[in-house]
């Protein structure tokens, strides 16, 4: 194990990767915990498929990825937000609707230009090749504004996240809350989507909160819980897919999903 | 309209309010004054506007035309009681984080709570009897425990008043009785003035010192209970929701105390 660990800490890439990954998982898991019980998991998906329509333009443009594909992605959290809060057609239709409509950008803008190469694929199912330096930064950075954030909001979060009319009576600004946690998931999601792959960041950011839910009583048992469970999970299924060479994001999943069984069982047990 | 009670202790006035949203008008020329003390019930059929006036008191609607002024207390210091959602029902919350969250107005620009407001939340924890739960699961409680958990919530953010809306709707009887009373006990002994939206017109004739009945953009009836019994439009509304609650008063629940 000891060697295993030495043999993987020797490549440059899989480091890079794995300090990308764990704090990516840290800041998906604390933001997980928030949106899953405000009902709205389902704006993970929906932002990675805008994410991977984004990613796709700007690579056929020539375009910096991440540059082209942040903005992008923080103006689809808004909108997404906006429209799952108040809207006639249906918040989850709504999120369907863009999702599959920016894949298909993507596809197609590829399709016409590079054709359906390995970037692609490697965008799709994530790729741990795919981690520099910069990304290095930026999700240092990410994640140091995120726990900052989150620990100083935290008892708003939670009022908000518990009761929104309450907290709105008492003179807490909901749907500023609202827009910076759509916000840190928009940053989130496009850095991680690399590693994970746009089919599967989201389970990132569900899983964790869900899996904590099984046993946890308390809100911050949540928090705690979910945010080490992410970060292990992430590790577990890095090192899953270097002996198994298979997918990082897949890898990772199939952690988390074996996670959620084991704590649904014990949360199950521990009811009787 | 207002029998007793004096000018001072006025709490909130309403003066002239139209309310509406961009759909329309719902409420127009809204008049009524809340005293210190007060346990005032608002009444109405479905649609009647009793939300829309809610969101008005909390500051959430603003008025079309009219105002609505308080003193001695701010629409962020009113004990809000939501109707509960359903996404709460299973939240992952203890009792003491639920009840600590109402101190969140008093917060100002300080990120985390302070020794009073955990002092705050034990108090309210122990005046509506549930300090035992504390550590427990909000999830698990029955309705009747969670709406308490919530009833020690807003009485973290308020001193004075608590607006109720439809605190019972999901109660059984016992259930329901036993918040009634807690509530008239605020009232009471304690000088918390209520504002309760319900269906239940039980409380109305129980422990209400006033009556709001809304119907028809406006307000139908204001004034005591006692008024309002005597009134034809309180004697019509009660002969219907009597019929619906004649169980309930052929077994005595009302006997309570």
């Amino acid at each position: 194990m000891l060697s295993l660990l030495r043999e993987i800490f020797s490549y440059s890439f899989l480091v890079r990767a794995l300090i990308v990954g764990s704090l990516v998982a840290l800041c998906a898991a604390l933001l997980g915990v928030s949106l899953v019980l405000k009902r709205y998991s389902m704006i993970g998906d929906g932002l990675s498929h805008v994410g991977f329509g984004a990613l796709s333009i700007a690579m056929a443009m020539n375009a910096a990825p991440l540059a082209v594909a942040i903005p992008v992605v923080i103006l689809a959290a808004f909108l997404l937000l906006r429209i799952s809060q108040n809207s006639r057609l249906g918040g989850d239709s709504a999120i369907a609707l863009i999702a599959s409509a920016s894949l298909a950008a993507g596809v197609l803008v590829t399709s016409l230009t590079s054709g359906l190469n390995a970037d692609v694929y490697s965008y799709m199912f994530g790729s741990i090749l795919a981690m520099s330096a910069e990304d290095v930064y930026l999700s240092l950075a990410l994640a140091a504004v995120v726990l900052l954030l989150f620990v100083v909001f935290y008892n708003r979060i939670f009022a908000i996240t518990f009761d929104e009319s309450f907290a709105r009576a008492t003179g807490t600004r909901v749907s500023r809350y609202n827009l910076l946690i759509a916000l840190l998931t928009a940053l989130t999601i496009v850095i991680g989507m690399r590693i994970m792959g746009t089919m599967l960041i989201s389970g990132l950011i569900i899983f964790p909160a869900l899996t904590a839910m099984r046993v946890c009583r308390s809100f911050r048992g949540v928090v705690l819980t979910s945010a080490i469970i992410s970060v292990f999970s992430f590790l577990a299924g890095m090192v899953l897919s270097y002996v198994m060479r298979t997918p990082a994001g897949a890898s990772i999943v199939v952690v988390n999903a074996l996670l959620f069984c084991l704590f649904a069982l014990i949360g199950k047990l521990a009811k009787r | 309209m207002k029998e007793n009670g004096t000018e001072n202790d006025v709490l909130i006035r309403c003066k002239g309010l139209t309310l509406g949203y961009e759909t329309g008008v719902v409420l127009t020329d809204v008049n009524f004054d809340v005293h210190a003390g007060d346990y005032v019930c608002i009444v109405g059929e479905n649609g009647s506007g009793k939300s829309t006036l809610i969101k008005a008191l909390l500051g959430l609607l603003p008025p079309r035309s009219g105002e609505i002024a308080f003193s001695g207390v701010s629409a962020r210091e009113i004990g809000y009681l939501p109707q509960q959602t359903a996404l709460q029902k299973d939240f992952p919350a203890s009792v003491y984080e639920v009840v600590l969250s109402g101190c969140a107005n008093s917060l100002g620009r300080t990120p985390f709570y302070g020794k009073a407001q955990h002092a705050r939340a034990a108090e309210n924890l122990a005046r509506l009897g549930i300090a035992d739960l504390a550590k427990t699961s909000y999830r698990t409680l029955s309705g009747g425990q969670q709406q308490r958990v919530l009833l020690a919530r807003a009485l973290c953010a308020t001193t004075k008043l608590l607006l109720l809306d439809e605190p019972v709707a999901a109660l059984d009887p016992i259930a329901t009785n036993d918040l009634y009373a807690l509530i008239r006990r605020l009232n009471r002994e304690e000088g918390i003035t209520i504002l309760m939206v319900s269906h239940d017109i039980s409380c109305a004739l129980h422990d209400a010192t006033h009556v709001l009945q809304l119907s028809d953009r406006g307000v139908v009836f204001f004034g005591t209970a006692a008024a309002y019994r005597k009134s034809p439009i309180g004697a019509r509304f009660l002969r219907c929701a009597c019929a619906a609650d004649y169980p309930r008063i052929q077994f005595g629940v009302w006997e309570e105390e």
